[in-house]
């Protein structure tokens, strides 16, 4: 039998439905390579004995004709939606031996479709990161090396990417507050799509920041991430922002039909110091939509240049709200104090890593009395700003066209001392969680080292069906087929 | 805007976060480097623009004031790092 892990999930689930193999088979080889992956510590925890249980059951279903959407497919699932039973952490020391007594409502609807867990993956501590070095089970090795350096898998889902990336699941969750998806998915060579705010359920995974939050999927194909949101979409009645809209077939929206598309090229995201290769990508991107038909507009997002620092005004004002929760009172690791207010301190001194207390420190001063109006305020009026650029944007195109990072994979520790350098990593990404908008980014090339770089495409809100028909167009024309060579399989 | 290790200790307080002596100076710096960068928002004139909260800018939906949820007190407990009986356990508060 070929080797089961070469394939995607829209192969696997057409293998299985052909019988070529079992769901009990796909999932023991991907547990196989997961077991023997610890030098990319991808995984926080396994638990193949839930996959093979989960995999029997789906073989059971295949063989009664009641096969489901996802049926046996094995996935990994970021550590920050919580799954009933087994230990949810967001990475972070302060959810200590955290076990979910409840199930997320997307991780609920992949397991209502059939799709098989293979274990928990790798993040920044509570999302908050571009390079998965703030976790506190350590850093996630990218598979991907340039002249034998050891690179970042990118961030917060680093272990998402890196497991889809080496093969370690066939797809997998992660979530997006300011690129943490498609930054990821650019690192890696692999798919990344964050859906539009309100169409996937935010309960039950841990909360970063509210306003900006989005699951999606990371995928070696724009088939898989269209499969894969059809299944994790839905609306919920236990999230308040959830959206009760209809969810569509998204994989039947990809017909390869982009004649008379608008494509929009924002003249702000030729930032200075832009590499070469990305801006040669970009235009080889142009080229590409071009030549399948589409029509090619230049817009102007005037107030791109504003988006990250309002960002890092309204990202951690949000997260100081949402972590105010770890008290050490309801769950969570404890640290003793000489009174209540003591024992605060000391457990969220020790709970949080360095990051996370930046965060949440500059959110609180953002938010105290005094700073409130000159801080959150002007942020929040600076995100309406941004929000309205692309509304004008989209009176004359229909999707935009950028690249996804300013840069490729960089080293591990490079950019750990200067926290200002690792936020631009998300300059590209980061407008389209304040305007609340869907964005996908496509593996389109290799730079002369050999790392891929990304291009991302960014739709209308609610409009993931053309958004995820121009990506497998712009896919097939980059025809992205390169791996990275097996150096860590133990 | 620059932070001062005053308002370092000030801002850690409200953030219940414990800091030693030793932490100050240096998130003093970090915090300055990130409000600078974020001050280039002054730059913007935002006169009469309403702030945006949230890109789910629909009225909220409502729901019937009744009870859905709850009475499983040992599920909402199991985590608690300290419990006595149906409830949470902290350190002493009220003399």
């Amino acid at each position: 039998m070929a080797d089961l892990t070469e394939l995607n999930l829209a192969e696997a689930r057409d293998g299985l439905a052909k019988k070529e193999f079992s769901a009990v088979e796909l999932a023991e080889a991907h547990m196989t390579r997961v077991s023997a992956s610890s030098a990319l510590n991808a995984y926080v925890l396994a638990t193949p004995e839930k996959a093979m249980e989960m995999a029997a059951e789906s073989d059971k279903k295949i063989a009664s004709g009641e096969a489901r959407p996802l049926e046996g497919l094995p996935i990994g699932v970021k550590d920050l939606f919580c799954t009933k039973g087994v230990r949810t952490t967001a990475c972070s020391n302060i959810l200590g031996d955290f076990i979910p007594p409840y199930e997320s409502t997307v991780t609920q609807n992949l397991w209502n479709d059939g799709a098989v867990m293979l274990g928990k993956l790798n993040n920044d501590e509570f999302a908050m990161g571009s390079s998965n070095e703030t976790s506190r089970f350590g850093a996630v090795v990218n598979p991907w090396k340039a002249n034998g350096t050891e690179l970042v898998p990118g961030g917060s889902s680093g272990g998402s990417s890196a497991a889809v990336a080496a093969r370690l699941g066939i797809a997998a969750t992660a979530t997006d507050t300011g690129g943490s998806i498609r930054q990821p998915a650019a690192f890696t060579g692999t798919v990344g799509l964050k859906p539009t705010y309100g169409r996937c359920s935010r309960w039950g995974i841990v909360a970063f920041a509210s306003s900006l939050d989005q699951a999606g999927p990371i995928t070696q194909t724009v088939r898989d991430a269209a499969m894969m949101l059809t299944s994790m979409a839905s609306f919920d009645k236990r999230d308040t922002t959830s959206v009760e809209r209809d969810v569509p077939d998204y994989e039947a929206a990809l017909t390869g039909d982009i004649k008379g598309l608008r494509v929009g090229i924002p003249q702000e995201y030729r930032v200075d110091n832009m590499p070469a290769e990305i801006e040669k990508l970009w235009q080889q991107g142009i080229d590409w939509l071009k030549a399948a038909g589409a029509e090619i507009v230049d817009v102007s997002l005037p107030h791109t240049k504003y988006a990250l620092p309002a960002y890092y005004i309204i990202a951690p004002a949000e997260a100081s709200s949402n972590l105010a929760r770890y008290d050490g009172v309801r769950y969570g690791a404890r640290q003793d104090g000489v009174d209540i207010d003591d024992m605060y301190a000391q457990t969220r001194a020790a709970g949080f890593g360095d990051e996370v207390k930046r965060r949440v420190m500059i959110g609180t001063y953002a938010l105290s009395a005094g700073y409130y109006d000159a801080y959150y305020v002007k942020a929040l009026q600076v995100r309406r700003l941004i929000a309205e650029d692309f509304t004008k944007a989209y009176e004359v195109c229909d999707v935009l066209l950028t690249p996804t990072t300013p840069s490729a994979a960089f080293p591990i520790g490079k950019n750990v001392e200067d926290p200002l350098e690792m936020y631009l990593n998300d300059v590209f990404t980061v407008t389209v969680n304040l305007a609340g908008l869907p964005g996908i980014s496509i593996p389109a090339g290799l730079d002369a080292d050999g790392l891929p770089l990304g291009l991302q495409l960014i739709g209308k809100a609610f409009g993931e069906e053309e958004l995820l028909r121009a990506a497998q167009v712009l896919e097939e024309a980059a025809g992205f087929d390169a791996q990275p060579q097996d150096w860590w399989s133990a | 805007m620059s932070v001062d290790e005053n308002m370092v200790r000030r801002i850690a307080n409200l953030a219940r976060i414990g800091l030693t002596d030793d932490d100050v100076p240096g998130l003093a710096k970090e915090l300055s480097a990130i409000l600078g960068f974020v001050d280039q928002l002054s730059e913007l004139d935002t006169q009469g623009v309403k702030p945006l909260t949230s890109a789910a800018e629909d009225k909220i939906r409502g729901r019937d004031d009744v009870v859905t949820d709850g009475g499983y007190a040992e599920d909402v407990l199991a985590n608690a790092p300290e419990k006595d009986d149906e409830y949470f356990a902290v350190p002493k508060v009220v003399e």
